[in-house]
Parts: structure tokens; sequence; C-alpha cells
């Protein structure tokens, strides 16, 4: 792993004084330090097809985000905010420890929803009204992840 | 560029609403689980038009693909250290707000 956390910290910082080269090799040591003690390995099933279809899933929730950020901040401002705190298991059986991540992780990116703890094959989340909750069980995302991991062979 | 100036200055006014309105949200709402909540409209919304906002205005595309990167690094630690958070506060018991329930 050493070698491309040094490759993208010159790619980064783009400068070659003594300091910075030392700093680097400082940041990189410690990273590969911690990825050890936290148990990773260098590749969680991520590769060259995955990257590519990044971009698309990125563009994807991105405008959830937007669009439920928008519903959280009018709580946030409204007088009496309309609070109904739930929370409940969504089903996430069948997927890569990777597109677990990514989906435990886009739950939470996305405003309105928070994971509480991931399962062999279920999410717990937290959510500000049921009906967040309910679009989650609904599926649509959790259909984009698992094209994300696998391409056109979802839904199996 | 008029077009892109003035599209950089409302990505970076709504960003900055949505990191405001963040914080407010923080103060306002009940209980733990729910500012976490209000807490992640800041790093995700609030953050990423910002970012948005700065690339519009970068000089080199060396900037931009920065930007790009913190985008993409800040798109996983957010929420990943709002998970750890709230996963913390469950394992340790902390209660959960309930509709009807007085603030914490």
């Amino acid at each position: 792993m050493a070698p491309l956390f040094a490759l993208f910290w010159v790619l980064l910082s783009g400068h070659f004084t003594t300091l910075l080269l030392v700093l680097g090799a400082l940041s990189v040591a410690l990273v590969c330090l911690l990825a050890r003690r936290a148990g990773l390995t260098a590749s969680a099933g991520a590769s060259i097809p995955h990257a590519l279809r990044l971009p698309r899933y990125l563009l994807w929730i991105g405008k959830e985000v937007l669009v439920s950020a928008v519903a959280v901040v009018r709580r946030v401002w409204s007088p009496r905010p309309d609070l109904r705190p739930a929370v409940a298991a969504t089903p996430a059986a069948g997927m890569s420890e990777l597109a677990q991540v990514t989906y435990a992780n886009s739950i939470t990116y996305t405003p309105g929803t928070l994971s509480l703890d991931v399962d062999e094959d279920q999410v717990h989340v937290h959510s500000l009204v049921p009906a967040d909750l309910e679009a989650l069980r609904a599926g649509a995302m959790l259909r984009r992840v698992h094209r994300l991991d696998q391409g056109r062979r979802a839904g199996r | 560029m008029i077009v892109l100036d003035i599209a950089s200055v409302v990505l970076l006014a709504a960003g900055a609403l949505f990191v405001v309105s963040g914080g407010v949200g923080l103060l306002r709402f009940p209980d733990f689980y729910t500012r976490v909540h209000a807490a992640g409209i800041t790093d995700s919304a609030g953050a990423g038009l910002i970012l948005l906002g700065l690339l519009l205005r970068t000089p080199s595309w060396e900037t931009g693909v920065r930007l790009l990167v913190i985008m993409l690094f800040l798109a996983l630690t957010g929420p990943t250290a709002s998970y750890v958070l709230a996963f913390a506060a469950r394992r340790d018991g902390v209660p959960i707000w309930r509709e009807g329930d007085p603030r914490r």
C-alpha cells in the first residue's frame, strides 16, 4: 500500500521541498500503521469497472443529497419542526463488504436518514420522519448500490 | 466569464445557507440522533456546494482536481464519522427521542 500512498501524496502536493517530502513520508507511515491496526487490506473489491460506474452513482447520490437536504433544512427553520423519529432495519442481503459500506454510508450521507448498525443482511436506520425510512425500504438506493457493485448483472 | 461567476456565487451562497442551517439544527433538534442528522447537512450538502462553487473559479486544472479529490474524501469521511458516532451512542444506550417527549 505504501508506494500507492506515496504516489498519491506527490500527485496532490506537487512540491518537492525536504520539509514536505518528510511530512509526506510520515503521513504514509502513519496511515499504513493505522490501516494495519484496523485490519484493512489493500483491495476491498474495488476494480477499474467499479470505478467507471462510480461517477454515475455519485451524480445520483448528489441529487438525492440536495433534495433531502432541502427537506431537512425546512424542518430546521420551521417554528415547530415536524420530527417523528423512526428506527427500523432495512434489508441489505447478498452484498459484498464494499457494497455494504457504500450502502450504509449513502444512507447516512443523505440527510434525514442515519445508519446506526450494519448486520450481515440488514442496516439499522434512524430517520427523522417515517416517510424517509419507507422510501429507503422501497429499495431504489439499494438497487443502485447493487448495480454499482456488479454491473448489469444486478438484481439476482 | 460572468456566467460562471454568477453560478459560482449562487453555489457558494446555497452552500453557506446549508452550513448555517446545519448549525441551527444542531441547536434546535431535540436529541443526539436528530442532531447528527442536522450536522450531516453541513458536511454533505453544505461542503459539497461550497466546493462546487470553488470549482467554478479555479485558476488551474490541478486545483480543480484537488477540489474534486477533497469532495470525494469528504463524501467518505463525513458519513463514516456520523455512523461511528451513532453506532457508539446506540451501543452505550443513548435513548432515542420520540415525538411528544420533552427536549433533551
